[in-house]
């Protein structure tokens, strides 16, 4: 019995130590190769000619002029492109435009030439003929009957007949009767909440390297999140198969989930197969800025009923977001999410799905879920308040555990919302005294994790070191991660590992870097394949006592007899064996290929003082702690990495980060100055707290962590802004100037 | 016989109900019975669902066993970022 | 149109180039002698992935035209390191976790060095104020704020 005690916790030797990361070195010296940091020989310069109408049909391109100019090497339109299947349909209209042009920024042609000079010219020198049409950027305008139509014959059949075509999808979930929950109701909470679009803001911009051959063989570096999905995605848009395209993924300066689709690589390669000649293409910010993924910007609408004991009796959301100017906005999750952390016998959401000429949105963080939760978070503090109840009692009072029949469907196994709750409770950061114009604000949050699509392979060298392969770009130090795993199942020093990130010719499928998914899937992968090097090297310690490969066993990075009836042997450690590979059967690895499902959904707890200047509207985040569970931290700095970067993202989500749209349409601060994320000295240090429920999907217990701290933050700003300032802030960014009227207008 | 329970929009396409009955014994045999009992969720089917099966979210795996007492849950494809 | 001949010293090295009149030094550093630590995040002067220094000033390297380098002494973050050994500020970046992706490291370091060279006893507001030119989106700079701090206590007690 004490031996299978011993035997359920794991005593991690490698696993939750902080050692230095393997791209460490290449990183502080600048030797790191990012998207924009390779050359090739010939290589020519691509650029992208952009629509300046949010709305408008292409009634003509001209070329002519520019292709006659001496350094111009190709230039393409969408005419070069055939027909490609249903679902790349969007990603290539948006990549090149077809028959409109859909929003400000939107992709019109591209050339490549001997020069970024030449290139700009001919850019001037393509004739464009647009019949401007009349746009819509607000998502509420966009559903009403009568607004400019993005899109003929895409409403899905869920959408009641008589709206708008721009209304794309209506999703419905939840249980329980909304108006018998209501009744019950000592308070019922109504309200319409707004969020502006803001962008994933990664540091790199968008940048690629491709040649192309006649024979329909091409290469492809790219700073991405999945170079896997690029291979396929670009294969299906130019017609060629996934085999003949090989994609390497660069280091990848930071993407969010905006970097999980393609923009310029498919444009890149057509005109390296029209020019013969390598093309490398990078954007510059205002076109990451006017083009590439922002999120949806939101309109949603909250009941929530609470006794004044603190029970919610009901709770209702209706979500409109607007995803840009294709289907897709990420409105499901938000709606799947938005009451996630909660127990309640009554609870439903509407998300509508609506296109608006924008850029389509693309993945961010948690997508849909933040802006779900500033909503349903910000009416339950409101009633918490309004009844005098302590805010995290009344989520505790409240909260999902073990069994909850969850908002979204499905039970919940061990989860640990109440964990990261106790422990903000318990926390000096929530008792510590306020100041005048001071307010402290708390919300939860919930992130799904996914799985996928995951290949790795382990390698022994023939002096026992190891080395993993693996399909993954690495964001934030998981190479670090896979490394410690590989170790830790090998039982051997973390210095003994080395794991690089293959191209899309040397592994099998691999999920893009997304859903928090990669310690998670990846981690379980490499542990797998570990396990099947050690098998295969307990076989080779077989062989040489002439013993049967079943009285082996692997500990400590050596195989040694399974006990005393099995023989008398010293240990053969992973260099013994290594060394006698190829006088025992050859030499040795482990793969896993697998398609990881079981990923464990994560919970989070923020709080954060502020300070609001009544003067001038402007807030200060003067105290920031994070509790979160992990599952099991595998490499603590990077989660707590995970923790601080996440907040300090939603930190500029509630106060700065905004799409201006002008009357025009036009996107008003596509650049860093006017479109301004938090800087150092915005900020205070991020405390973390984390907390462990192990994961039973994963052998050590892992959950993924990088998304859902970006889900409570807005909310737990908002909360702390509205106590601060003395009046309830439903509208983000909480700008000064919008603090101070609402400060005027409540005052 | 598995009961699926399906998200609200869902259960218009599926006759007005929010818990269906297939025959399965894996999510492949879920899937191919629910697009044959109700044709109506074809399209949603044929845009992709993910399954929640015990409480663990699945995309893909067609062979996950599912048991007659499983509880089985239609979750809309999931994204993350 | 005639490119411009510049006579200049970087990282130490007596370096000659030519470049076209509206060239920024960061267009030089990257495309014309293959120094790609330095980084383009804007273009604008916003982000700071850019910064080097010029005759030891702070400067961003895309508003500045590489012409005026003519003379001049540029230090990159390809300069930072002595041959294998580290600047205190590397070791401490790579020990504290202080970067995610790594894109903004470069700037980054280059900027924290020349705060310690002018402060060597910063306060955390003035590593703040001083790193305030420089974004990073992955980390909420907490980790960065501490290695430099860490780094400029090591650096006075070496001294």
């Amino acid at each position: 019995m004490a031996l299978d005690d011993t035997k359920k916790t794991r005593i991690f030797k490698v696993v939750g130590t902080r050692p230095d990361r393997p791209d460490g070195i290449d990183k502080v010296t600048g030797r790191a190769r990012f998207g924009a940091d390779m050359v090739a020989p010939g290589m020519l310069t691509g650029r992208i000619l952009r629509s300046p109408h949010a709305h408008a049909r292409i009634v003509k391109i001209d070329t002519s002029r520019a292709e006659a100019l001496p350094g111009v090497k190709a230039v393409v339109t969408r005419a070069d492109f055939g027909d490609v299947p249903d679902h790349v349909a969007d990603i290539l209209d948006n990549c090149m435009a077809g028959q409109k042009a859909l929003y400000d920024g939107h992709a019109i042609a591209a050339v490549a030439a001997v020069s970024p000079a030449v290139a700009r010219k001919a850019l001037k020198l393509i004739e464009v003929e647009y019949e401007v049409l009349p746009h819509v950027t607000d998502v509420d305008e966009a559903m009403k009957p009568g607004a400019p139509v993005l899109h003929e014959g895409r409403q899905q059949e869920t959408v009641p007949p008589g709206m708008s075509q721009n209304v794309i999808a209506r999703s419905e979930f939840g249980h329980g009767d909304i108006e018998a929950g209501l009744v019950q109701a000592d308070r019922v909470v109504e309200r319409t909440y707004r969020t502006a679009a803001t962008h994933q803001g990664y540091i790199e911009p968008h940048a690629c390297l491709a040649t192309m051959g006649a024979d329909g063989q091409g290469d492809l570096w790219v700073c991405t999140q999945g170079h896997y999905m690029v291979r396929n995605t670009c294969a299906a848009i130019l017609g060629i198969e996934q085999g003949q395209l090989r994609v390497t993924a660069s280091e990848i300066g930071g993407g969010f989930g905006g970097k999980t689709t393609v923009f310029l690589e498919p444009v890149a390669l057509m005109l390296a197969k029209k020019s013969g000649r390598p093309v490398k293409m990078v954007m510059s910010r205002a076109e990451v800025l006017r083009a590439t993924g922002p999120t949806a910007s939101t309109s949603i609408d909250v009941r929530i009923g609470m006794t004044k004991a603190g029970r919610i009796t009901a709770g209702f959301a209706e979500l409109r977001y607007q995803g840009g100017a294709y289907p897709g906005s990420p409105v499901d999750m938000g709606a799947m999410s938005a009451f996630a952390p909660y127990d309640l016998e009554n609870v439903k959401t509407i998300g509508w799905d609506v296109v608006t000429n924008r850029p389509k949105a693309a993945a961010y963080r948690a997508p849909g879920a933040p802006m779900a939760a500033f909503a349903v978070e910000s009416a339950i503090d409101e009633l918490a308040r309004g009844f005098g109840l302590d805010p995290l009692e009344v989520r505790l009072m409240n909260g999902a555990d073990e069994g909850t029949k969850s908002s979204y469907g499905p039970t919940y196994p061990a989860i640990g919302l109440k964990a990261t709750l106790e422990a903000a409770k318990a926390h000096p950061h929530w008792t510590a005294p306020l100041g005048e114009n001071q307010g402290r604000g708390v919300a939860c949050g919930f992130w799904f994790n996914f799985g996928g699509d995951t290949c790795v392979s382990l390698n022994i060298t023939p002096d026992g070191t190891v080395t993993v392969s693996e399909g993954n770009p690495d964001i934030g130090g998981s190479r670090a991660s896979m490394t410690m795993m590989a170790a830790e199942e090998l039982g051997i020093p973390y210095d003994q590992v080395r794991t690089i990130i293959a191209d899309t010719g040397a592994l099998g499928q691999n999920e893009v870097t997304d859903g928090s998914r990669v310690t998670f899937a990846v981690g379980l992968a490499t542990i797998e394949a570990a396990r099947a090097a050690k098998r295969e090297m307990c076989r080779r310690a077989a062989m040489v006592w002439g013993i049967d490969e079943e009285a082996v066993e692997w500990e400590d990075g050596a195989a040694r007899p399974a006990g005393p009836n099995a023989g008398r042997f010293p240990p053969m450690t992973i260099k013994e064996i290594a060394a006698i590979a190829s006088n025992t059967g050859g030499p040795i690895a482990g793969h896993h290929e697998v398609t990881a499902e079981g990923a464990g959904v994560s919970f989070a707890t923020h709080m954060v003082d502020v300070a609001v200047d009544p003067e001038t509207g402007a807030t200060k985040i003067l105290r920031y702690t994070v509790f979160q569970d992990a599952g099991k931290a595998v490499h603590p700095s990077y989660v707590e990495g995970q923790f601080q970067g996440g907040a300090v993202q939603g930190i500029g989500w509630a106060l700065n980060e905004e799409y201006i749209y002008g009357e025009d349409g036009i996107l008003q601060n596509p650049g860093f100055l006017d479109y301004r994320i938090p800087v150092a000295s915005d900020l205070p240090m991020i405390d973390t707290v984390i907390l462990e429920i192990p994961n039973p999907g994963h052998p050590y217990g892992v959950r993924g962590v990088g998304e859902t701290s970006i889900v409570p933050p807005l909310a737990a700003i908002a909360n702390a802004v509205s106590a601060a300032a003395g009046v309830r802030m439903t509208q983000l960014p909480m700008s000064p100037p919008r603090v101070l009227a609402a400060i005027q207008a409540g005052g | 016989m598995v009961k699926v329970l399906l998200w609200g929009s869902l259960a218009d396409l599926a006759d007005g109900t929010r818990e269906v009955a297939v025959e399965a014994a894996t999510l492949r045999d879920l899937l191919d019975g629910l697009a044959r009992d109700h044709p109506g969720l074809r399209p949603e089917l044929e845009r992709g669902v993910s399954v929640s099966i015990d409480g663990r979210i699945y995309n893909d795996s067609w062979f996950t066993p599912i048991g007659p007492e499983s509880e089985v849950v239609l979750l809309k494809r999931l994204q993350g970022g | 149109m005639s490119r411009i001949h510049v006579t200049t010293t970087i990282n130490g090295d007596a370096t000659e180039f030519l470049c076209d009149a509206e060239a920024t030094l960061l267009d030089v550093l990257r495309d014309e002698l293959g120094l790609t630590g330095t980084k383009e995040g804007c273009g604008t002067g916003d982000c700071g992935a850019c910064s080097v220094t010029v005759d030891g000033r702070l400067v961003c390297s895309c508003l500045m035209l590489g012409a005026e380098a003519e003379g001049r002494e540029i230090t990159t973050i390809e300069g930072m390191a002595d041959g294998e050994r580290l600047h205190p500020l590397q070791k401490k970046f790579i020990e504290m976790a202080a970067l995610q992706c790594g894109i903004c490291t470069p700037g980054i370091l280059v900027a924290a060095k020349s705060l310690l060279e002018r402060n060597p006893d910063p306060s955390e507001e003035e590593v703040r104020y001083w790193l305030a030119g420089n974004l990073c989106r992955c980390t909420g700079y907490d980790k960065i704020i501490r290695a430099v701090m860490e780094t400029a206590a090591d650096m006075r007690r070496a001294s």
